[in-house]
């Protein structure tokens, strides 16, 4: 199988900060691989490298066969990504911003109101396709999102915590389509998630980023037999801790480090 | 092609979706008519200058064409925080025909609302000088809108907050308006603030939309429309360049 995505020596320093350090993974095409980590430990950052919107310091990054750097073009070409954060347009309908996007990833009419008809059902959005997003709750914002990152079909897909916010029903039927999609299509699918029960049910084989450095890589049984743990929630915090992190600062976060200055807290 | 059209599109349509906007932008041209047009009318025509309202109608017309024109460049400033940004910037099209798209589309809300204030400007009393110009003149505002779409995009990719957007009014926009002869004939300035006003990327385009109105102008209008457009060419390929670049 050739790799889809090859990740060597990569690097990315925000001033003092290595956000990813000396990290190297290979993806193959038609893989479903889980890309896992406490917060702020890299995976967006990572995501954000792949997917050509932010630089990286050193090392080298092929999608598809083509360097984010130097062909960003070609890399934007081979995927699709449902963002972390919201990326919708809310002065615009549930439908414009599906559209748009069909527009933008060149598909053409008939399949464009196909897809859009297709998915915004499929999300259950169908009846509220002419409402302004901005009227939209989260859940409902999030579902939009998904149909919309599901509209063309790329080669690989970046999902950075798709399913956070949504409830189990959503999530089920989210899952189902992508596992349809990905043998259908053979569709690489590059996923985030904090669920690891879905890690482990979906996911080919997974990744653990802590602190910018790969701590494992494997199927699920190989991390649980490398941990000596029976579920993939316990192997994960075997390998990353139990000491919560925050990637800013709040209320309950400056708590934390009273606590761990008391020395109650596990030190690290 | 397509990407151009629909970032056109879609900033025509969230123009239209916001009336309110739209009336309350009419607010400042308003004021200017009122205080400056009926407040040195008189002082004016007494210098002999002629007919002030004539002479101030292009210029308001111009202020609200170049302020909807920044605003709609640093529109990028609000996609940046609320994300839509990024969805722009992974698409598989060239960021130029994205930032195009902008450019155009904000230029043509810029030149709806120019052409509002020049209805105003019918309203309170201000004549064409020959109504079958008034196409053309509309073409001259156009190019200006374009110009500074392509100069607030530009501020755009440069500052990541609203926090800066006082600042860029305050000491570019604002002073880019009063000093370009929007107010009043450079012809009869000090040489030190007409060399200022020939410095001004709003003169030209300031003058020629004048000049097609009015038939008052201060260069011709060859020279008018040729450093506008070149103008536009130059804001037009930095903007390119630094969305180009742009990293989220």
């Amino acid at each position: 199988m050739t790799s889809i995505i090859d990740v060597q020596h990569l690097t990315k320093r925000f001033g003092d900060f290595v956000a990813v350090d000396d990290i190297g993974v290979s993806v193959d095409e038609g893989e479903i691989f889980a890309f896992l980590g406490p917060n702020g430990a890299g995976k967006s950052t990572t995501i954000k490298m792949l997917t050509t919107i932010l630089r990286p310091t050193s090392g080298s990054i092929r999608v598809n066969g083509f360097d984010p750097v130097a062909k960003p073009h070609d890399v934007r070409r081979s995927f699709g990504i449902v963002f972390q954060d919201p990326s919708l347009d809310e002065d615009l309908t549930a439908r414009e911003n599906m559209e748009f996007h069909g527009i933008l990833y060149g598909l053409p009419r008939e399949v464009r109101r196909a897809r859009i008809e297709e998915l915004l059902k499929f999300v259950d959005l169908y009846d509220r396709r002419d409402s302004l997003v901005r009227e939209f709750s989260g859940g409902m914002k999030r579902r939009l999102e998904i149909a919309r990152g599901l509209m063309h079909h790329p080669k690989v897909l970046f999902l950075d915590e798709p399913t956070l916010g949504l409830d189990p029903q959503t999530r089920n039927h989210m899952w189902s389509y992508l596992q349809n999609l990905n043998k259908r299509e053979n569709t690489t699918v590059f996923f985030t998630t904090h669920y690891m029960e879905e890690a482990e049910r979906i996911a080919g084989r997974i990744a653990i980023i802590d602190h910018g450095k790969i701590v494992a890589l494997g199927t699920a049984a190989a991390l649980k037999e490398q941990t000596a743990t029976p579920s993939l929630e316990e192997a994960f915090l075997a390998l990353t801790g139990h000491e919560i992190r925050e990637e800013e600062g709040s209320q309950a976060d400056r708590m934390r480090t009273y606590r761990r200055a008391w020395g109650r807290g596990k030190e690290r | 092609m397509s990407a151009i059209y629909v970032m056109w599109l879609r900033q025509l349509k969230r123009f239209f979706r916001s009336p309110a906007r739209i009336v309350g932008s009419l607010g400042q041209p308003i004021l200017f008519f009122v205080a400056f047009g009926y407040g040195l009318g008189r002082v004016f025509q007494q210098a002999g200058a002629g007919n002030y309202m004539e002479f101030l109608a292009p210029g308001i017309m111009a202020m609200s064409v170049i302020f909807a024109a920044v605003f709609s460049g640093m529109d990028l400033i609000w996609d940046r925080q609320f994300g839509f940004l990024k969805e722009t910037l992974v698409a598989p099209v060239g960021r130029a025909n994205i930032m195009l798209g902008r450019i155009l589309g904000g230029a043509t809300t810029a030149l709806f609302q120019g052409l509002l204030v020049l209805a105003l400007a019918i309203v309170l009393g201000f004549r064409p000088q020959d109504w079958l110009l008034l196409p053309a003149a509309a073409g001259a505002a156009l190019l200006v809108a374009v110009l500074f779409a392509a100069f607030g995009m530009l501020i755009g990719t440069l500052i990541r907050d609203m926090q800066g957007f006082p600042l860029v009014m305050n000491f570019v926009i604002m002073p880019i308006f009063f000093l370009s002869g929007a107010l009043f004939p450079l012809s009869s300035v000090p040489a030190g603030l007409r060399a200022v006003a020939i410095a001004d990327p709003l003169t030209y385009g300031m003058d020629a939309v004048r000049m097609l109105l009015t038939g008052i102008s201060e260069f011709n209008l060859a020279l008018d429309i040729g450093v506008t457009i070149a103008l536009s060419l130059v804001f037009l390929l930095l903007s390119a360049r630094a969305f180009g670049r742009m990293q989220v």
